[in-house]
């Protein structure tokens, strides 16, 4: 201690310090450094790849009408061919391509609601019962959802947007069910039909159907969010985040819930309902009567 | 009426019994033999009876827990999807019905089953009266008591519909007010007086509760009565067959074997509603959720019989006539009032009109065949048309989404279709009747094809043809050849009676229209007239 003590009153004692210091930071810094350095290169080429592979994909796909600068197209009267996609975000992205609205097949009133192309099938079977099927399958689909992914980042770096909301955000089982109901009939039901069996607009249009075949929850949540086609836009200020995790729950669990009255007739209202009463109720009872009408009595007693 | 002097003796005790105490006996022994006439379609009419007696019987069932208050409550039931919501209690108690009163969902289910079935019984029932001229005299006035019955349905139907006070059935209120609104002068009286006060208010539930379970089923009861009387009095019509005359009944007593018959039917129709009612999911309230001014449902449609109301009203131009302050709604009072007034009093007035016309005054027991009066036929048809497009119209938009055909499309060809339709359904339908006619004179004039080729010595080929069965002939041969009236004014200038004047002109153009074209059927050797039955359109009348 004592040596270090009279060193300290050294005239190069300063230096000495700031040298050791700046050295100590040297070595730390070249500790660490390389490393990090590496890592973040690493990722922002991983990124140019991936943004790189997401123009490709919208080149590919949706360049044709989109433009090249996704700034939407126009024919030679100035009517719009394609909208411009330039703030719609992530979360449209994703509704519109992994519900197979697009890329779209031709245009139209409404663009259909069809399988995905190949590579943007994210719903692409995987059960089967060869590995090595199985395993091409999970490798297709996983490139399914990088390709999905890599074009909403695409799109979105153009020019930002709403994000795809989280797995939390509509999980149909934390919703008010109560609440959704009467959410989804102010502003719903009047396209959708009370419980979303879909149905018709103006013009050629449609409201799709809510089946569990039709729509998912985060597809839902994306459609409220962004307002496809004829759909109007509720955003968060329209309608909370809570509000659409109530729809979202209202909707998944009446079409999850069982007729407890028999066989639900699509679940449409009174047009089924008449066409039963008139088709098996008077049917079946026309013919009970041709049955009861043709029995003739083998004899009548004389009495 | 052949009847027996004697019951059965398997009556005859109790009617001595009871002949003892009331001195009724010849009244039953008399009843109790009566003869009634066999054909399928004579059981549509008891389809709507029956349904009637399972509509009062399930509708008693459920009067015990329904509440017709629209006294507003926070439900906290069984069907936890609505729990906290604020709701009418008579919604609430129909939610209770459905879900925790056991057996209430099955019941009230078979209830709108019944009510589906009996309009949709009455409109067949009256569609076979219609065709087989089953309404001439001297049965007009049951007629009128039918399409009575047919009025009173639909409002006994409208109501009940309107009790549970979900969002249908509120929608359905809400076209009722419009309906009630658009009424000149006195439409807004009207409205306040049947609501007590603005729209949807406290009132209106109760109201039609009572309307609903009282006073309509009360009047139904009593037109049943009636009808049921009148016909037991007049007798059933019958359809053409052997031994059938318009002086003698063909048929089965009613004792025992009509009456197992008609019992074993309302077996049929019970079972038949409680299948649907078991397999079936009717009006389902809880999916639909509690009124609510503010809400709308897209498929909002009334049961099958207000469809044609509906449709009227769904491709109604938007039409008002403004002035003086006052708006005339042409939009809604043209479709409420115009195609139900013309299919309505079309119906009640068009026995006299064809008597008028034909100038048949004298009794008809036999029904006519539909091909051999083809006007009437044809008017039949163009009327089904004309409702059954306005009908279909109501559901354009269910249409427009399964069919995936745009909704204006849908829209514009019912607007074309309602006057187009029943023009081309007249037009068509008579042709197909005279087609049948003209059939029919070739069975009677030539037999028929016996698939037997005979050469003659000359050794030309030809099928022999042979005389139809019996059964047949009679039926062929029940049609009634159109006599020609006579001209309208004689060779001396003297005008016939019932030609006079601007109606009489009409009656006569209207009768030379009804019969110009009948196709004579007559029983004649095959090689005379044989241009007559091919060459049928000619008004020749054969006189012999």
């Amino acid at each position: 201690m004592k040596r270090i003590t009279a060193w300290r009153r050294r005239p190069w004692a300063g230096y000495a310090v700031v040298l050791a210091a700046l050295a100590a930071i040297g070595v730390i810094y070249a500790g660490f450094s390389p490393q990090t350095d590496r890592a973040e290169a690493e990722n922002t080429a991983q990124a140019a790849q991936d943004l790189k592979n997401g123009q490709e994909l919208f080149n590919k796909n949706c360049a044709s009408c989109h433009g090249l600068n996704a700034e939407g197209t126009k024919d030679a009267k100035g009517k719009p061919i394609a909208p411009s996609l330039l703030g719609v975000g992530a979360a449209s992205v994703d509704f519109q391509v992994s519900t197979g609205r697009m890329p779209a097949m031709n245009p139209g009133a409404q663009m259909p609601r069809k399988k995905p192309i190949p590579a943007f099938d994210t719903e692409l079977k995987t059960d089967y019962a060869e590995p090595e099927k199985r395993e091409a399958a999970e490798k297709q689909k996983a490139q399914a959802e990088k390709n999905l992914a890599d074009l909403r980042a695409f799109v979105t770096s153009l020019g930002g947007g709403p994000e795809v909301p989280s797995a939390a955000a509509t999980d149909p089982s934390k919703g008010d069910v109560a609440v959704g109901g009467k959410l989804f009939r102010t502003n719903c039901a009047q396209c959708h039909s009370f419980v979303g069996s879909g149905g018709a607009l103006t013009g050629g249009k449609y409201a799709p159907p809510l089946d569990k075949s039709d729509v998912t929850p985060t597809q839902i949540y994306e459609a409220m969010l962004t307002g496809p086609q004829a759909m109007p836009v509720f955003n968060d200020t329209t309608l909370t985040q809570q509000d659409k995790q109530a729809i979202i729950a209202y909707v998944v669990q009446t079409r999850e819930e069982p007729n407890p009255g028999g066989n639900g007739l699509g679940r449409i209202g009174p047009v089924s309902e008449g066409l039963v009463g008139w088709l098996i109720g008077i049917g079946l009872l026309v013919l009970a009567a041709t049955w009861i009408t043709a029995k003739k009595p083998k004899k009548l007693k004389k009495s | 009426m052949s009847e027996a002097a004697t019951a059965p003796k398997a009556v005859e005790g109790p009617l001595t019994f009871l002949d003892d105490r009331l001195g009724s006996t010849t009244f039953f022994k008399r009843n109790m033999k009566k003869v009634f006439p066999d054909h399928w379609s004579f059981m549509l009419g008891e389809i709507a009876l029956y349904s009637f007696i399972i509509l009062l019987l399930t509708g008693t069932f459920l009067t015990l827990w329904f509440k017709p208050s629209m006294i507003e409550v926070v439900y906290d039931g069984s069907y936890t999807k609505l729990n906290g919501v604020k709701m009418s209690e008579a919604y609430a108690s129909t939610l209770n019905i459905s879900f925790d009163v056991r057996g209430g969902l099955l019941m009230r289910q078979i209830h709108h089953w019944a009510a589906i079935l009996f309009m949709a019984s009455i409109m067949a029932h009256m569609l076979r009266v219609f065709f087989t001229g089953a309404y001439r005299k001297p049965r007009e006035l049951n007629w009128l008591i039918g399409v009575g019955m047919f009025t009173m349905g639909m409002l006994e139907g409208l109501f009940g519909y309107s009790l549970p006070d979900d969002l249908l059935s509120g929608t359905g209120l809400r076209i009722t007010q419009g309906v009630a609104e658009s009424i000149p002068l006195v439409g807004s009286y009207i409205y306040m007086f049947l609501f007590g006060g603005e729209f949807p208010g406290q009132d209106i539930v109760p109201r039609l509760f009572t309307l609903h379970i009282l006073l309509i089923p009360g009047v139904l009861l009593g037109m049943i009565t009636a009808h049921m009387m009148i016909m037991w009095h007049q007798k059933h019509t019958a359809m053409p067959v052997k031994k059938q005359t318009e002086t003698q009944v063909q048929g089965y007593p009613f004792y025992p074997v009509f009456m197992a018959k008609t019992g074993a039917y309302f077996l049929f129709t019970f079972g038949v509603l409680a299948l649907l009612g078991t397999f079936a999911q009717i009006n389902p309230i809880w999916l639909f959720g509690p009124y609510d001014p503010g809400a709308i449902s897209s498929a909002s449609q009334p049961d099958f019989y207000m469809g044609v109301l509906e449709g009227s009203l769904r491709i109604m131009p938007n039409w008002e006539i403004s002035a003086w302050g006052h708006t005339l709604s042409l939009n809604v009072l043209i479709p409420a009032l115009g195609p139900l007034g013309i299919i309505f009093t079309g119906a009640a007035v068009w026995p006299f009109i064809e008597q008028w016309v034909t100038g048949d005054k004298r009794l008809h027991h036999v029904n006519d065949r539909p091909r051999n009066a083809p006007v009437r036929t044809s008017v039949g048809m163009a009327a089904v048309a004309f409702y059954g497009i306005l009908w279909v119209a109501g559901a354009n938009d269910v249409l427009a989404e399964r069919f995936h055909v745009s909704l204006f499309a849908t829209t514009w060809f019912f607007r074309v279709a309602v006057f187009v339709g029943p023009v081309l359904a007249y037009i068509i339908t008579k042709r197909i009747c005279l087609g049948l006619q003209r059939k029919d004179a070739g069975i009677i004039g030539h037999g028929v094809e016996s698939g037997v080729i005979v050469m003659s010595p000359d050794g030309e080929y030809s099928e022999r043809h042979e005389p139809a069965r019996e059964q047949e002939r009679t039926v062929i041969l029940s049609k009634e050849n159109s006599r020609p009236e006579p001209p309208a004014v004689d060779a001396n200038g003297v005008p016939a009676p019932g030609s006079k004047g601007p109606l009489g002109h009409v009656r006569s153009r209207l009768n030379r229209a009804w019969t110009f074209d009948d196709i004579p059927i007559e029983e004649h050797g095959h090689d005379e007239e044989h241009g007559e039955v091919e060459n049928g359109r000619e008004p020749k009348q054969l006189n012999h």
